[in-house]
């Protein structure tokens, strides 16, 4: 604890041995703060596709459809029987047949506001609403198969899979994506710190001469690019999480992107980004200045 | 204090010194003299642990060179102070920051030691210049701040490698006035240099031995000096 003390607060003596500027400065800063934004993106990408898969699969696990096809004179008979079944089935919250203008509003999109349904072969839907507990999914098939046999169970099994499948793939590549961005950030910062080494061997030697250890002579340059990461990474968060502010609120109808975006808590996570590129570019440089200064004379 | 025994040294197959052995006792002072080339370099930075001998041996107060850690080597160079021909300073800090420097790499308060740097430039005739930066002082001024930065950890050993290489008559004179001063303070002093009038001039002031490197070999050399 007091060595990251020490760290952060530096000996003013030593920050002045290597000189102050130069384009590794500058390049630091900038690809610092790049990936800071660009890892503000991914982290929101990844925060909102593991809230939208986690809606997807518990919205679409809650509720089943019952589809009566039968011929049209038995429709009403067979929809009675199979809400008794439905109603004396365990797991089962809630049961109702759609209305006509339901029914409607469903097929709509496709086929427009004027569709006479009474006049179409449509089948029955009816919706099923699990307790917590659920229902035995096989046993209900059997006894509707039974029971009402124009009546067919779909448990939402066959496409609430691949989405929450996609939603899931989606959270991982933000996750990919967060680690790419820090590996970067450490090829850059191993990068800017080599050339910087190779630009100060004449100070490096100076320094030996004097009697300077390897670890002081590392500490210098380790503290300078970690302190620059630290505040390329910060600006870069900022810019990014205005941005992310500045995308349209959530809404239903914008489906995915619009909520892309932190919630609540969730907005502490990009605070994390800048101490990642600090403790990124510190191993970075400390493994770099190192070998440089194993393999110098 | 710093023993070199059996020493050789080879670099990309030649070897540039042989079977040397030297033993430099505390208070003692030593001229290296030779011909540009014959290693008077290489054997100063074998005695400061810069280069390893490829045989022999090299004992720094009692350690052996061999068996140092680089940190060892780094604290050692604390006892050991070198003066180079080129000074080698560090260009974007001030005189009085790199006459400081080794205090700053050993983690010495600067401000408890600011009398004593200020004493330390007054006696090597550069108070008025300690300001400046180094690519703005003459040759003779870079010495002597060179020289200011070798003593100002009041070192055991004083190693010059060509201290007088770049500057006049008189301003060498200063410097080894200089450096005859610091070995009455009870200093060891190596002069590396290839000015024998140097040397003469220094045999009047100061009771020294005068070593020579011919054909990779150190010699004592004869009363010709």
């Amino acid at each position: 604890m007091f060595k990251l003390v020490d760290f952060v607060a530096g000996d003013a003596q030593a920050d002045r041995v290597v000189p102050p500027t130069g384009f590794t400065a500058s390049l630091t800063l900038f690809s610092a703060a790049a990936m800071g934004f660009l890892a503000v993106f991914a982290l929101a990408l990844s925060l909102a596709t593991g809230r939208l898969a986690d809606r997807w699969g518990d919205a679409l696990a809650r509720s089943s459809t019952v589809r009566i096809s039968a011929p049209q004179g038995q429709i009403d008979a067979q929809t009675k029987a199979a809400l008794n079944v439905l109603e004396t089935t365990r797991g089962v919250a809630a049961a109702r047949a759609l209305a006509d203008d339901e029914q409607r509003a469903l097929l709509e999109p496709w086929f427009g506001p004027d569709l006479p349904v009474d006049t179409l072969p449509i089948p029955q839907l009816i919706e099923v609403i699990e307790d917590d507990d659920g229902f035995d999914t096989e046993g209900l098939r059997l006894r509707l198969a039974a029971e009402v046999p124009g009546a067919i169970l779909d448990d939402h099994t066959r496409w609430r899979r691949p989405l929450v499948r996609a939603a899931s793939r989606l959270r991982l590549l933000g996750w990919l994506s967060l680690v790419l961005i820090g590996a970067t950030t450490a090829v850059m910062i191993t990068l800017a710190a080599n050339a910087a080494l190779a630009a100060n061997t004449q100070v490096i030697s100076v320094l030996r001469l004097v009697g300077a250890r390897d670890s002081y002579i590392a500490q210098a340059f380790v503290r300078r690019f970690t302190l620059r990461a630290f505040g390329g990474a910060a600006m870069g968060v900022i810019a990014g999480s205005v941005a992310i502010l500045l995308l349209p609120s959530a809404q239903a109808e914008g489906g995915f992107l619009t909520g892309l975006g932190f919630q609540g808590l969730n907005w502490f996570w990009p605070l994390t980004i800048p101490l990642l590129a600090a403790v990124v570019a510190f191993g970075a440089t400390q493994a770099a200045a190192r070998k440089t200064l194993k393999d110098m004379p | 204090m710093i023993e070199l025994e059996n020493v050789a040294y080879s670099y990309g197959g030649a070897e540039l010194l042989s079977d040397i052995s030297l033993n430099l006792q505390p208070g003692s002072f030593h001229f290296l003299t030779g011909p540009s080339g014959s290693g008077k370099t290489t054997l100063l930075k074998l005695c400061y642990g810069a280069l390893l001998p490829t045989a022999g041996q090299v004992r720094l107060f009692d350690a052996d060179v061999r068996g140092m850690e680089r940190d060892d080597i780094a604290m050692v160079r604390r006892r050991i102070g070198v003066v180079h021909q080129d000074c080698q300073f560090l260009n974007h800090l001030s005189v009085s920051d790199n006459i400081s420097l080794p205090l700053m790499v050993s983690g010495r308060d600067l401000l408890a030691e600011g009398p004593n740097m200020k004493e330390l430039a007054n006696w090597v005739g550069l108070s008025s210049r300690i300001e400046a930066l180094p690519p703005e002082l003459s040759g003779g001024e870079r010495q002597r701040a060179a020289l200011a930065r070798a003593v100002i950890m009041s070192p055991d050993v004083v190693l010059a490698d060509e201290p007088t290489g770049n500057v006049d008559w008189e301003m060498s004179q200063r410097l080894l006035r200089l450096l005859v001063e610091l070995n009455r303070m009870g200093k060891t002093i190596m002069i590396a240099t290839h000015d024998l009038a140097l040397i003469r001039a220094a045999k009047s002031q100061v009771q020294a031995r005068v070593l020579r490197i011919s054909n990779r070999q150190l010699q004592l050399a004869g009363a010709d000096l």
